[in-house]
């Protein structure tokens, strides 16, 4: 079966005869290095470019191509040779594309003389490189994988070569060797003689060097390099091999006069990831691969059909094994303490006991046996753990935006998107045996349920030390101090929440496709709304008093009993003009002040039936003073999923119903990245 | 190679090549019954269930089930409730995967049972039988034909136990009767 690697995924390669197959949006030119175990290159000689296309074991292709094929036999690759790296790099000619970005994105497959698939893999994210180490491939205890790499240059081939090793002189003698000959290849293939002093003025203008400096472009012996005995240990590769300088031009160079094709959106300014937030390799290059233990971690190393999704089944599944984890250790422990109460009491029950320091053996020896069974349980807990940290270590950095944390360097890098994301990420949960491991709570779009943000004093913090506090008190800073928190101060909090989760939902969605309202009866929460504010994220000003909140209540009833009507009776154009159909927040603040009976069943209303139709409720209320209302608002209250402004553990998961600690999506003390997003995103509404 | 397993004989289930076994799956397989009436409404489906009982020291600490695919540890899986049987020719209609390198430190045994939901005995079912299969390579190690096995409507089937630092396998083949596997528990007790 054919995998298919993500960035810094690895795979076993099974033959040692394989072919690589390049498919890009344009031509472009392959080359492979063959490079020592620190995947340093011993000298020009090393790499296998157009302008020598055979060392031992590797042929490439001779031509810049938009699909390329090159054969290898890594049997016939010299032993001091540990990383076969192939490269891509595009013709500086004036037809190609600026930077990798600005085409489709280039695919590479492996696979076997046969055509059986091995791996695939697609190099995403490029932005302004010219030049790219797509995949390696690598010796480990005598085996050879191949390795998803990636890795872009902006400085183009020079740089690339530099980076493997090779002096800067040497490198650039070199690119400027194989751009050299990637434009005799293109003339040598065209048929009129007129093409070929074009393809050579193009040469030399590129290069700008005299061209007897050049060593001899077209069927350069291999002698240069170790001698070749490829052709023969396997006639069948240099046949394939011989076929693709033919086939490569006629599929590949699109004509001059249609022009490269931008494939980047009109409307956004740059690449859709800068370069300097891009993520990190998916595994860092130096981590030792396909060692004994448990493979190392690779981001989107789960099932989907995009990026999105993968990593949202990654990082459901992390958060299924971290509990399932847990459970089985909570259970060793619960059940070693039930035993080591049965023995001691068996110890005391046993009249013999009564006398002499048997009892005391006994007792030390159920308290021993205790002992083994939960260090052994914790043994296995902290291999767990420490397996699934370094998932989230990989997974983390890798997360799109409406996944990651505001911490995250994405955030930085943001921009309005084209399209709603699969999920959001409402906070983050953790257990108390794993402290430092925070899996992303990731809630599906559009969300099913409102939100109820808890600002009331069920949060009950314990005394003394406590990891919880510690943390709330690190990141929250004043939030906490060491008494209980003020019920003013849990007000702010959970406004700053409520505002927070707004934000987010704000730019994750495309501009305007998503709008916020709030109801502020008192006038007290503009503090808090100083950054939605600010950035005109707010479709209508607060509305305030007891009017403001009726005649808010009464548009958005309208609007949900309205499109129920549409969707009901299929008549979707016959929806009023002036409704707006963007998916609709509604913060409601400083509940239940100002709210009259008629208010509260509006509200419910909107809880029930709102969220099919794209209007969600979001309380910002104490749960304690809205019982005076009564059992009334019972199904209010049960209708929306409650999260808290400060710590607490309050949720369950699915699989075994832990009690999973909350902590809401804030940004980072001091940061700007809130204002920053909303800003980009309000800039985005106005172009 | 196919062990058609004696009450009380045990296998260590360590593999051949010296290493010990890692994942286990324990299958179920019968025939459905007949097609009967106008639209074969009137059918007497036949529902056997496979369960597993996982034991620490003879206190049972979870059961995977029909109502519980998942272990909470989540080292014993069930692939899911078959209500009406295949087509008998050998293959699992019913199957519980075992981890057995992530189970929990604490639980020593693991106990296979078959029921039949619908009362139906082993000796009106047809091709009934239940087996132990080594997961990493597909190899049976053990099996036992159900049908033809008497009036009883539920076996406990075999359990795997560690021994050393492996696993090991024991057959019991104690017929007994019930429903679920929940019937059936005070009939293992003994066996532990």
């Amino acid at each position: 079966m054919t995998a298919e690697l993500v960035r810094g995924q690895n795979h076993p390669l099974g033959h040692t005869r394989v072919e690589v197959r390049i498919m890009a949006g344009g031509p472009v030119v392959a080359g492979v290095t063959l490079g020592d175990e620190q995947g340093r290159l011993p000298g020009a000689e090393a790499v296998a470019h157009p302008g020598a296309p055979s060392r031992s074991g590797v042929d490439v292709p001779r031509d810049a191509a938009a699909e390329q094929r090159m054969a290898m036999d890594l049997e016939a690759v010299p032993a001091a040779v540990h990383r076969v790296s192939v490269l891509l790099a595009l013709p500086t000619g004036a037809a190609g594309p600026a930077g990798f970005g600005a085409a489709a994105a280039p695919s590479v497959a492996v696979t076997g003389l046969d055509g059986t698939g091995i791996a695939t893999y697609t190099l995403t994210g490029l932005g302004a490189e010219t030049a790219v180490v797509a995949i390696e491939l690598y010796r480990r205890q005598g085996a050879w994988k191949v390795r998803a790499v990636g890795q872009g240059y902006a400085g183009g081939l020079a740089a690339l070569l530099h980076d493997q090793g090779l002096g800067a002189p040497q490198a650039a003698e070199l690119a400027a060797v194989i751009e050299e000959a990637v434009g005799a290849g293109r003339a040598a293939a065209a048929p009129a003689p007129s093409a070929v002093r074009k393809g050579a003025a193009r040469g030399e203008r590129r290069s700008g060097r005299p061209e007897g400096d050049v060593p001899p472009v077209r069927d350069t012996p291999s002698g240069q390099a170790a001698p070749a005995a490829l052709g023969a240990a396997s006639p069948d590769v240099l046949a394939k091999d011989r076929s693709s300088p033919g086939d490569g031009p006629a599929a590949g160079t699109p004509g001059p006069a249609g022009g490269p094709i931008d494939y980047r959106h009109p409307k956004r300014s740059s690449a859709p990831v800068s370069p300097g937030v891009q993520p990190p390799p998916a595994a860092a290059p130096g981590a030792p691969p396909g060692q004994d233990g448990p493979p190392a971690p690779v981001a989107g190393d789960a099932a989907g059909w995009s990026m999105d999704e993968r990593l949202y089944n990654q990082v459901w599944g992390m958060f299924e094994d971290l509990a399932r984890t847990v459970a089985a250790y909570r259970s060793a422990v619960d059940f070693a303490d039930s035993r080591r109460e049965q023995e001691l009491d068996a110890v005391l029950a046993d009249p013999r006991n009564r006398l002499g320091s048997a009892a005391g053996t006994a007792r030390a020896a159920a308290r021993d046996r205790h002992a083994q069974l939960v260090d052994r349980a914790r043994a296995a807990l902290d291999r767990d753990l420490a397996q699934l940290a370094a998932e989230s270590d990989v997974v983390e950095p890798a997360l799109p935006p409406a996944y990651a944390a505001w911490s995250s360097p994405v955030w930085q890098g943001y921009h309005a998107p084209l399209e709603r994301p699969m999920a959001l990420r409402l906070g983050d949960l953790h257990l108390p045996e794993a402290t430092g491991l925070r899996i992303p709570m990731l809630v599906r779009l559009p969300l099913e349920r409102g939100l109820w943000i808890d600002s009331g004093g069920a949060v009950a913090l314990r005394e003394g030390h406590d990891p919880e506090r510690e943390f709330a008190r690190r990141e929250l800073g004043s939030a906490l101090t060491d008494g209980p928190v003020d019920e003013a101060e849990r007000r702010r909090l959970a406004m700053n929440t409520a505002v927070a989760i707004a934000a987010r939902l704000l730019a994750v969605h495309p501009a305007g496709e998503f709008a916020v309202q709030v109801i502020d009866p008192g006038g007290t929460a503009a503090p808090a709304l100083a950054p939605l504010l600010e950035t005109g994220s707010l479709c209508a000003a607060p509305a305030a008093g007891a009017a403001g909140v009726a005649a808010v209540l009464e548009t958005l009833t309208r609007r949900v009993d309205l499109v129920q009507m549409a969707v009901r009776s299929r008549a979707a154009d016959a929806l009023p003009a002036d409704l707006d159909t963007a998916e609709q927040l509604l913060i409601v603040h400083d509940f239940p002040h100002g709210f009259d009976d008629r208010a509260v069943t509006q509200l419910r209303y909107l809880a029930d039936e709102g969220p099919a139709v794209g209007v969600h409720l979001m309380m910002v209320a104490d749960r304690a003073q809205a019982r005076e209302f009564g059992p009334v608002l019972d199904p209010l209250w049960r209708a929306l999923l409650r999260i808290t402004p400060v710590p607490d553990a309050h949720l369950a998961d699915p699989w075994v119903g832990h009690a999973w600690t909350y902590e809401p999506p804030l940004a980072p003390r001091g940061s700007q990245v809130v204002r920053h997003a909303l800003g980009r995103l309000a800039e985005a509404r106005r172009s | 190679m196919s062990v058609n397993l004696s009450k009380g004989q045990g296998i260590s289930l360590a593999k051949s090549d010296g290493g010990t076994l890692t994942a286990v799956r324990m299958g179920l397989g019968w025939r459905s019954a007949p097609r009967r009436g106008l639209f074969g409404r009137r059918t007497r489906e036949i529902d056997l269930d496979a369960s597993a009982v996982l034991f620490a020291d003879k206190n049972p600490i979870d059961v995977v089930f029909f109502r519980h695919l998942i272990s909470d540890d989540g080292s014993v899986r069930h692939t899911g409730d078959n209500l009406v049987g295949g087509v008998g020719q050998g293959g699992d209609d019913e199957a519980i995967l075992v981890d057995l390198a992530r189970v929990p430190v604490h639980i020593d045994q693991i106990v296979f049972t078959v029921n039949s939901f619908t009362g139906q005995t082993f000796a009106e079912v047809e091709d009934a039988f239940c087996r132990l299969v080594d997961e990493t390579n597909g190899q049976e190690l053990a099996r036992y034909t159900l049908t033809g096995g008497g009036d009883y409507t539920a076996q406990i089937m075999s359990k795997v136990h560690r021994a050393g630092s492996g696993w090991q396998m024991t057959a019991i083949g104690e017929p007994s009767n019930g429903r679920t596997f929940q019937d059936v528990v005070p009939a293992i007790l003994p066996h532990l």
